[in-house]
């Protein structure tokens, strides 16, 4: 089997300062892979990297796309990239409010990419909506409300299902429970954990937060000073770390 | 015999780096072979590094010095240079792990709990549902329990459920840390019938037993684990 995702090499600096440095993995179909660090590890920009909003100064990002063919992400046009990211690929924020529409409805929100999809068709685009919203658990009589109405946690699950409704293959998180209470935290991380099984969903996942990894993540990534200094299953990363950083990080938590 | 599992020269040391870089040399010079239908005894006293044996079997702790081979289907599977995607699927179809402590997941029934490595196969909901009933029904755990997530279930609960949760796939290789050290008597006597079966059915067992008399009931030979440091 072909890896969906292959990373190599990639580096990248701002100014004299190293972001990024000799990153490198590959990612499978199904595959949940955790990037955890400390804030300033390099992690977003390592995650723009890959999902292709920021280009390289080094290494590659190749894409298996659905016809098998091979794709080097930034030897691409810019107009495949953008296609890419709106269709085959989603990208989840952190805050909800930069990956929605904040203008128009939750159901235009969900409704944009499938439209950007080539889909035409409003009362099949509604349904799709309407379908979506419950799958992400919210009342689907708020379709037609705007974003601005909702709790962070119903933005959160909008931002979830505006990426998902066109059945992407790979999915990029950045801190997707971090701007969450606590008790709202929980039901998010059970609905994502429950969509990636259920979807066969590749994800690359950024957090800083252990438990979220240890319950998301197949396989993580510790990263340092921009540099990968560990790599491992989940499991063996947590209750057997090998890098005095890993250590570190995992000791510095109560219980992960 | 088929062997299920084969250890050759396996040794283990923690460097413990926030310390200072102590390092706690824990298993040297393991060696053994499971064949299906066995049941192996790891014994030796508290501290000897039983359980970091049995989780290394597993994969969980990392396998630094020496072979460990797990018979997956028809090849042996060598842990020291699988990737991580040959490791889960190990656990996916060959090689349990009951560990004393349940870990739970935030707001999932134990029903669910109990159903998903046969989901992960593959099964239906409706069926693997079934199965896991009928498998916590089989471990006594109360009915009006199995909607709710284990996370406030008593210590004998939750490892009965943690058992539950191991013996639905019908691994061909079990690891069992101290599986019956939190139930009272009748649900040992349980356990250990369960874990009997299991092995005449062909199952290979690795397991750290406190309780003499389960030793006894489980047991077809038992290999002795040397506290490595009163050694040196
Ligand atoms: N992840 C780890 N990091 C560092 N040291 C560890 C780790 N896991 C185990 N150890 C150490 O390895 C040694 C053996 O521990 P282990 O739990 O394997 O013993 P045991 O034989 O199972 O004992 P018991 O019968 O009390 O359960 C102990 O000194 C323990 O502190
Ligand atoms: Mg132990």
């Amino acid at each position: 089997m072909k890896p969906l995702l292959r990373v190599a090499e990639l580096g990248k600096r701002f100014g004299a300062r190293t972001a990024v440095a000799d990153v490198g993995f590959d990612l499978y179909a199904g595959e949940v892979l955790g990037i955890v660090g400390e804030s300033g590890s390099g992690k977003t920009t390592l995650l723009r990297m890959l999902s292709g909003q920021l280009t390289p100064d080094q290494g590659r990002v190749e894409f298996t796309a659905r016809d098998g063919e091979q794709l080097d992400l930034y030897a691409l046009p810019e107009f495949r990239r953008r296609l890419l990211m709106r269709t085959d690929w989603g990208y989840v924020h952190q805050q909800a409010r930069d990956g929605l529409r904040l203008a128009v409805s939750a159901g235009a929100n969900i409704g944009e990419r499938l439209m950007a999809q080539g889909d035409r068709h409003y009362g099949r685009i509604r349904d799709e909506a309407i379908d979506w919203l419950q799958r992400v658990e919210m009342p689907a009589e708020r379709i037609d409300e705007a974003p601005t109405t909702f709790s962070g946690g119903m933005q959160q699950r909008l931002q979830i299902a505006r990426n998902l409704v066109t059945r992407p293959r790979l999915v990029f998180m950045d801190e997707p429970t971090a701007s969450l209470d606590v008790s709202v935290q929980a039901r998010l991380l059970d609905l994502l954990r429950q969509l990636v099984a259920e979807l066969q969903l590749a994800v690359v996942l950024v957090t800083h937060d252990l438990a979220v990894a240890r319950l998301l993540a197949h396989r993580l990534l510790v990263m340092k000073d921009g540099r990968v200094v560990e790599a491992g299953l989940t499991d063996q990363v947590l209750d057997d770390p090998q890098h005095p950083y890993s250590q570190l990080l995992v000791s510095s938590v109560l219980q992960a | 015999m088929t062997t299920m599992l084969r250890v050759r020269n396996l040794a283990k040391t923690f460097t413990l780096h926030p310390q200072g870089g102590i390092r706690l040399p824990v298993l040297g010079g393991v060696n053994f072979e499971v064949a299906a239908g066995e049941c192996l005894v790891l014994a030796g006293p508290s501290g000897a590094g039983k359980s970091t044996l049995l989780r290394t079997l597993y994969g969980n702790y990392r396998l630094q010095e020496g072979s460990v081979a797990i018979r997956h289907g028809d090849k042996m599977i060598e842990l020291g240079n699988a990737s991580p995607q040959s490791i889960l699927s190990l656990r996916r179809t060959t090689v349990g792990y009951v560990s004393q402590f349940l870990r739970v997941i935030p707001r999932v029934a134990t029903l669910d709990l109990v159903a998903e490595p046969l989901r992960a196969r593959g099964v239906t909901a409706t069926e693997a549902n079934e199965r896991a009933a009928e498998w916590l029904a089989r471990l006594g755990l109360p009915a009006r329990l199995w909607h709710l997530p284990p996370a406030t279930f008593s210590g004998g609960e939750q490892q009965r459920v943690n058992i539950a949760r191991s013996m639905i796939a019908e691994y061909p290789l079990l690891l069992l840390d101290e599986p019956t050290a939190s139930l009272d008597a009748d649900n040992r006597r349980i356990v250990v019938d369960l874990m009997n079966r299991a092995r005449d059915a062909g199952a290979a067992l690795v397991g750290i037993f406190h309780d003499a008399d389960v030793r006894a009931a489980v047991g077809t030979r038992s290999y002795a684990v040397e506290p490595l440091r009163e050694a040196a």
